[in-house]
């Protein structure tokens, strides 16, 4: 008995939508993210498909090198050529969209029209073939009369690889700092103008963003402008809200200063508001003036304990 | 199951891949419209080797797979060479050899 419905028809009319619905994805995302998203999914489903098709090498072949490797390089790619380039809607040639629509739909009918006149009558089914193994039956062909194609392949590859590399290579604009020259620069820097001669200070790390874009914070909260790279700056990509970032330095600076008036009976909390809201110059000092008063009295921690 | 419906959807994705390389205009969009079409081909051959009840459609495909490999790394090679000089990924702003 033959069954009407096997497993190859329910996985083809699961996964051949799926495919399709990637495909269309594909064309119609204006981000290239959701494009390439919507295309790996694709191809996960025509993996699925191959598997259905007795393919199980290819099944594994497509996922590793299609979603494995080209998408991912295709996203490396987006990252550095700018995720966020969107289309223009401006039409270079003059209905060119409505042309490309209409010849890609008669082209889909011819083809369709043409796969049903020209019908394929297998007697389907590679149990024959696949009887040693799969990969064992595709070694046995491409290690035998396919030996040179696959030699051919070999070489692509590698030219593939030097090519990229060759491409991808800079050549430097001038000759490189040695770590004996940077060290003599920076002394002389710190000698003649102050400069401080340690790395300077990275990004920061705050709680929704890690990017390099983001300034780090000095102790009061404010940013500190050497820790974001010049060429960012000029951007405009870094700019952070000051004073949003400084106020929970200031909340902790006025409780502290009334609990020290609490205890001490010193009225020094208007005084320390006018400094909070001017923030800057004062900082920096204060910080000082305070770590010295909590070694002052050493008995108020403990005793609001 | 007959490799007809298989050769539709192979056909149906090859037509989506052709409008997408005509319609789109980043060229990043435009290299994946072409893997696209690569893997309806690939499908088509699949299909086949099914049919015929041997391998050598497989054998096709593989080899497909690898091409398309050496082919994208060379491009977005190219791709990323042309965006480092002229800052845009569209193909409209490719246009400089008309002048």
């Amino acid at each position: 008995m033959i069954p009407l419905i096997t497993g190859q028809v329910v996985a083809f009319w699961i996964f051949a939508p799926l495919s399709v619905a990637g495909a269309v994805g594909m064309v119609v995302s204006r981000k290239p993210v959701h494009s390439a998203i919507s295309l790996a999914g694709m191809m996960v489903a025509l993996a699925c498909l191959y598997a259905s098709l007795d393919a199980p090498f290819l099944f594994v072949a497509q996922i590793i090198v299609y979603t494995g490797a080209i998408m991912m390089l295709f996203l490396f790619t987006m990252m550095i050529v700018g995720v966020d380039s969107t289309d223009s809607l401006i039409e270079t040639i003059k209905g060119q969209r409505v042309a490309a629509s209409i010849f890609g739909f008669v082209l889909a009918v011819l083809l369709i029209l043409a796969v049903g006149n020209g019908v394929v009558t297998g007697r389907g089914g590679l149990d024959v073939a696949n009887a040693g193994g799969n990969v064992q039956g595709l070694a046995s062909i491409t290690f035998g009369p396919y030996v040179f194609a696959f030699l051919l392949t070999a070489a692509l590859l590698m030219v593939a690889a030097v090519a990229a590399i060759v491409l991808a290579h800079g050549e430097p604009l001038g000759k490189r700092e040695t770590q004996a020259e940077r060290a003599r620069r920076k002394t002389m820097e710190f000698a003649e103008q102050g400069k401080d001669p340690g790395p300077l200070p990275g990004p920061g790390v705050y709680a929704r963003h890690n990017s390099i874009e983001y300034p780090a914070l000095l102790p009061d909260g404010s940013i500190s402008e050497e820790s974001v790279s010049p060429t960012l700056a000029v951007r405009g990509v870094a700019v952070v809200e000051n004073d949003g970032l400084r106020a929970a330095y200031r909340a902790a600076v006025t409780e502290f200063i009334e609990v020290q008036d609490e205890n001490t009976g010193s009225d020094d909390a208007p005084r320390v508001a006018d400094e909070l809201a001017d923030p800057g110059a004062i900082a920096e000092t204060y910080v000082e003036q305070i770590s010295i008063e909590v070694a002052g009295s050493d008995s108020d921690p403990a005793k609001e304990q | 199951m007959s490799p007809n419906a298989y050769l539709v959807l192979s056909a149906i994705l090859f037509s989506i891949g052709v409008l997408g390389f005509l319609i789109r205009r980043n060229v990043l969009i435009i290299f994946m419209s072409v893997e696209l079409m690569l893997n309806a081909a690939n499908l088509a051959m699949v299909a086949f080797s099914y049919a015929n009840g041997n391998l050598l459609g497989q054998v096709g495909a593989f080899f497909v797979m690898v091409v398309a490999a050496a082919e994208v790394v060379i491009g977005l090679a190219i791709i990323m060479i042309i965006f480092k000089t002229r800052r845009s990924a569209s193909v409209d702003d490719q246009n400089q050899l008309k002048h």
